[in-house]
């Protein structure tokens, strides 16, 4: 078998095993991205001399017989709204262009402790504002079913550089969904944790009341072996929490026997592809079939989840985003007069249209004679919309239904309506606001030829059950790859990145 | 439309967000913003009287850190990704008249 | 002026904390060191840092707060305070609006017509700001965060008060009490307590408060009480004039004596507070507010009492000394060490408070070796020193904090007592000076006490008084 087909924890077993050089690995990796750079962008920064002596490092240890983690020596990237030491951290965004954080994101570190090679930062859409990557400063990501279409957002550049073999498994953060969508576009796995589960600490916040780093991989079992790796109490993020089943590789069970599983009906009306409820409904099937018991109910409150979101995440955002103001790192504007006018000229022209308007949206909602109206209320009903997801938990040990409405769009299709765009996030932003769990798992394609994803959703700190319920049904079919990502050949000469 | 942002509201949010829009971008963020406050009204339909508030979904209080100095002098790094700087302090226009 | 005007006067007082580290961070909070040297991620606002708050930073707000007879709001939290402003790093204060950890609390003071009680609304916890040094050679400001993220209490009064000297003594008392708690040095000059005025006039008898202005920048008692007077008469002579007082933030220059606003079209003063989503709420417990008054210190009126029963010292020298905390605790140490408290209370009374007043300092700037102390007070004890050469010594324990016994020796000060040696000092006056010696046998007994100033002179003070006194009476009478 290819190098590159491997999953993460079977590449990691042969390069432990001494079958596979870590350097050997790297190198396919690094080819890969050589040979598929130009055509889809999955990557703001390469570092192929740091994956390399990360490689040979990693191998020396091997060599010397220590101790390393599952993941030692196999090659992944990082979304480019964590920050890694000595490496620019950018979310994309013409602000923060040149900014070099002097410090590792607490999740990356612990990869990294483990013997992970780090290929390089992936593309995102500006500070994961959005459901395409195509915001990014720095470029659109194509998506490698189809360059045409988008990969979805905002880590589409991570999930497409996993579809395309340009890297083992990637991390990728969701506040709404930016890492289920992307997954869903590009036919690959990614879990959005608990809130809590994974440090936030060194990841640069949008909506930091929703935002969670989480694994895009392959497959399930990639994921859950991530994720495992990820998550740990850090006291240096306060949301952080402790817990002490931490152990999601236990779950991958091929069993789902007596596994209650909710489909709400909510998630199936209009405005859902016909496709897309086909195959999430066969997908269902196929866990009835293995003793699964499933059914439909009425969840409640879908509608107002979005209005409630949005609201939310761009108050939070107005505020985060307003460090980026030319004067500690980044971008600061040439030719301004006064103070004012250097915070007013560099964020103008440091920021895109997408990120001003959430800031313009956010300061709006919070400022006075709003506050109440807007904030207050949609904090309301993110409390309606947990103690709906609640009751039906105790119901049901998952929640099923579609990732994304429907498959991936064409370029451009839906950067010109933007609420179009926001509606997009329909299925997936009820769980950032209530916390839960949540993954996407591919489940077949369209009549286009385009990945479908299957979303399941579990109640608070129950990852296993999602976990479960997912493996279980990747195990009823095969990974699909794109066309593109097999082992390209090598292009001669070097080429740079951006 | 029922949400009509003014062109003094969009004014007084760039002052407030510290932003700068050309014409054009006015009109456009008048435009969104009366879209999206629109859509935000649906909430308007939701009876929340008595309910409270939630900020944090996770239910967990008293994360202290103990009163012990962990940080040494870190100066380069935190001024490595200045702009401007001057005797290892960050440079801004004067801040007084 | 016609009419009578009454003066309404409310604070925000902000006090920084005693705590080794900052709110939010590890990094320390001690003063100086050079520019951003005691800064990190969290505390310069880097992207993806994240605040995670200091325990003891509770534990004194809650202090200061039960102190103050204050209720415990025991579910509080941190709001984000948004302004653009380069001291500002995240361009966000972290501060407490909505839910803030004391309210309703009150002080008593003593006024002129006798006591009173000045409201405190409210005590929350923030965070400092950094520094802003003006550059004038590039005409530019450079920021320093050496300051950022150290903690803060804000105590904002009720508008209670009537007069500067009301305002005096409520900080006066605060102060103390605040300093007994050992929460805050309380220092106007450094910083480390700084008080913003709310101010409105109304005419005498009037129910409603004018509008008031807030006045920011006064950094020493004086300037309060200056700050005070100088807008009282600026808001009456508006009102006089027919015009409005405007509801605004004025900037107190205390050389010109006089302040100016502070407003700009940039300055909407449109915060859009919201609860920080990156910290937790803070849950005070029964057990917790026990146990901080359980480790309540030792408060002045306790300190005052225990001063004339234990140490009998007079009420008059208990309340000198317990005025000042810093000054109770340098009492203290050296009783301990020398025993004597009255004698140590009379060093600390007279000869230490007459220097502070020359020097221009407060009680506060002491800062000798209680060590130091003791040892001059067992100089004199044991007659190594006569009193008058303890003062001088007292001054160099003072200005330098000198060790006594090293001053004494390397100075050549100890007293003399051999006989011999001060007979002929004697001698030789009583024949420098026979019209003295005329004078005292005739009966002018002033004259004796000449000669022993003379005596005295002439061995540099050094001379042991009592010998000197015994051997002129002895040999005037020869």
């Amino acid at each position: 078998m290819d190098i590159l087909e491997m999953s993460a924890v079977e590449l990691g077993r042969k390069i432990k095993a001494r079958e596979i050089g870590a350097l050997e690995a790297a190198e396919a990796a690094l080819a890969q991205i050589r040979a598929l750079e130009p055509v889809l962008n999955c990557y703001v920064a390469v570092d192929e001399e740091g994956a390399r002596r990360q490689a040979a490092e990693v191998q020396k240890k091997i060599d010397g017989g220590m101790q390393c983690g599952p993941l030692a020596g196999v090659p992944m990237a990082v979304k480019d709204n964590m920050c890694l030491e000595g490496m620019p951290a950018t979310c994309s965004s013409k602000i923060l262009e040149n900014f070099v954080p002097p410090y590792t994101a607490e999740a990356v570190k612990k990869l990294v402790e483990g013997g992970a090679v780090v290929l390089g930062k992936t593309n995102m859409d500006e500070f994961a504002m959005g459901s395409t990557t195509e915001t990014s400063a720095f470029g659109v990501t194509k998506n490698p079913w189809d360059p045409e279409r988008v990969p979805g957002g905002s880590s589409g550049g991570s999930c497409a550089a996993v579809a395309a073999n340009e890297c083992f498994y990637a991390l990728g953060s969701d506040t709404g969904g930016s890492i289920r969508q992307p997954s869903s576009f590009c036919g690959v796995a990614g879990i959005k944790p608990t809130y809590g589960t994974v440090s936030r600490y060194g990841l640069i916040a949008y909506g930091s009341s929703l935002d969670q780093i989480g694994p895009i991989a392959r497959s399930v079992g990639d994921c859950a072996a991530v994720l495992e790796e990820i998550a740990f109490h850090d006291a240096k993020d306060s949301t952080s929490v402790r817990r002490r089943d931490c152990d999601f590789t236990s779950a991958l069970v091929d069993d789902v026997k007596g596994m209650r599983i909710g489909i709400p009906q909510d998630y199936l009306g209009e405005g859902l592809d016909d496709e897309v409820r086909s195959a999430v409904l066969a997908a269902a099937k196929a866990l009835e079939e293995k003793g699964a018991v499933v059914e439909e109910f009425g969840l409640s409150l879908v509608e107002y989840a979005i209005p409630a979101y949005y609201v939310i995440a761009s108050a939070e955002a107005s505020s985060n985003l307003s460090r980026f103001d030319g004067v500690k790192y980044g971008y600061r504007a040439k030719g301004y007069e006064g103070l004012h006018g250097m915070y007013k000229k560099s964020r103008s022209e440091g920021f895109g249209e997408e990120v001003k308007r959430r800031i313009m949206l956010g300061s709006f909602v919070l400022s006075s004679g709003y506050y109440d109206a807007y904030y207050l209320k949609a904090l309301r009903t993110k409390a309606l919309v947990k103690q709906a997801f609640d009751k039906a938990f105790a119901g049901y040990d998952v929640i099923l239904g579609p990732a994304a409405p429907s498959t991936a769009p064409r370029l451009g299709e839906l950067l010109s309506d933007p609420l179009k765009m926001y509606l997009g996030d329909i299925y997936t932003i009820a769980a950032n606001l209530a916390g839960l769990p949540a993954m996407s798992v591919p489940c077949g394609r369209d009549s286009k030829g385009l990945p479908i994803g299957l979303q399941l959703i579990g109640d608070c700190f129950k990852e296993k059950n999602i976990i479960r319920a997912g493996y279980a049904y990747e195990c009823t079919r095969n990974y699909e790859m794109p066309g593109l990502a097999k082992r390209q050949a090598a292009e001669p000469g070097r080429w740079e990145v951006r | 439309m029922a949400n009509v942002i003014t062109d003094e509201t969009i004014e007084y949010v760039g002052i407030l967000a510290k932003l700068e829009l050309s014409r054009e971008e006015k009109e456009a963020a008048k435009q969104d913003m009366g879209r999206m406050l629109d859509y935000i009204d649906k909430l308007n339909e939701l009876d929340t009287s008595g309910v409270e508030p939630m900020s944090h979904v996770i239910l967990a209080d008293n994360v202290f850190r103990e009163d012990v100095v962990v940080n040494g002098d870190a100066r380069e790094g935190m001024l490595k990704n200045a702009p401007k700087q001057k005797d290892g302090a960050f440079m801004v226009p004067k801040t007084v008249e | 002026m016609g009419k009578q005007y009454e003066t309404v006067i409310g604070l925000e007082v902000h006090v920084e904390l005693a705590t080794k580290t900052k709110i939010f961070c590890g990094c320390s909070t001690e003063f100086g060191g050079a520019p951003n040297t005691h800064a990190c991620p969290v505390c310069t606002g880097m992207p993806g840092a994240l605040p995670v708050l200091n325990r003891q930073v509770v534990e004194y707000a809650l202090a200061v707060g039960l102190a103050t007879n204050c209720a415990v709001n025991q579910y509080c939290k941190f709001d984000r305070k948004n302004y653009f402003y380069p001291d500002n790093p995240q361009n966000y204060q972290i501060s407490q609006l909505y839910l803030p950890i004391c309210h309703d609390g009150w002080i008593e003071i003593e006024t002129a017509a006798g006591k009173k009680k000045v409201g405190i609304h409210e005590i929350h916890m923030e965070e400092d700001a950094g520094k802003l040094i003006h550059d004038e050679w590039e005409d530019c400001s450079l920021v320093d965060y050496n300051r950022s993220g150290v903690p803060l209490i804000e105590i904002v009064s009720e508008p209670d008060m009537r007069s500067a000297g009301e305002v005096i003594a409520y900080l006066e008392k605060l102060r103390l009490i605040i300093q007994y708690l050992g929460a805050s040095d309380c220092r106007l000059q450094e910083g480390s307590m700084r008080a913003d005025v709310n101010l409105s006039v109304r005419e005498a008898g009037a129910k409603e408060f004018g509008t008031r202005t807030e006045m920011k920048n006064l950094n020493s008692f004086k300037a309060i009480s200056r700050a005070i007077e100088g807008e009282r008469i600026r808001q009456i002579e508006r009102i006089e004039e027919g015009r409005k007082v405007i509801q605004e933030t004025r900037r107190w220059d205390d050389n010109k004596e006089a302040s100016y606003a502070m407003r700009s079209k940039e300055d909407a003063q449109d915060y859009r507070y919201f609860p920080d989503p990156d910290l937790m709420p803070v849950v005070i417990s029964d057990e917790w507010i026990a146990r901080v008054k359980a480790r309540q210190p030792e408060l002045r009126t306790e300190k005052l009492a225990r001063y004339q029963s234990e140490y009998r010292l007079p009420q008059y020298d208990a309340e000198i000394l317990t005025a000042s905390k810093h000054l109770a605790d340098i009492f203290e140490e050296t009783v301990a060490l020398c025993g004597r408290p009255k004698e140590v209370s009379n060093w600390l009374m007279t000869d230490a408070m007459r220097l502070l007043k020359e020097h221009g300092q407060e009680p506060e700037e002491l800062g000798f070796a209680p060590q130091n102390l003791a040892k001059l007070v067992e100089l004199v004890e044991q007659n190594v020193i006569n009193r008058t050469v303890a003062r001088g010594v007292f001054e160099a324990v003072f200005t330098e904090n000198v060790d006594p016994l090293q001053y004494v020796e390397e100075k050549g000060l100890k007293v003399v007592s051999d006989e011999g040696q001060l007979r002929q000092v004697v001698e030789g006056i009583l024949r420098e000076n026979p019209q003295s010696v005329a004078d005292y046998k005739a009966g002018k007994q002033k004259a004796m006490g000449f000669i022993v100033g003379q005596a005295m002179r002439a061995m540099k003070g050094k001379a042991d008084p009592a010998l000197v006194n015994a051997l002129v009476k002895e040999m005037l009478l020869l």
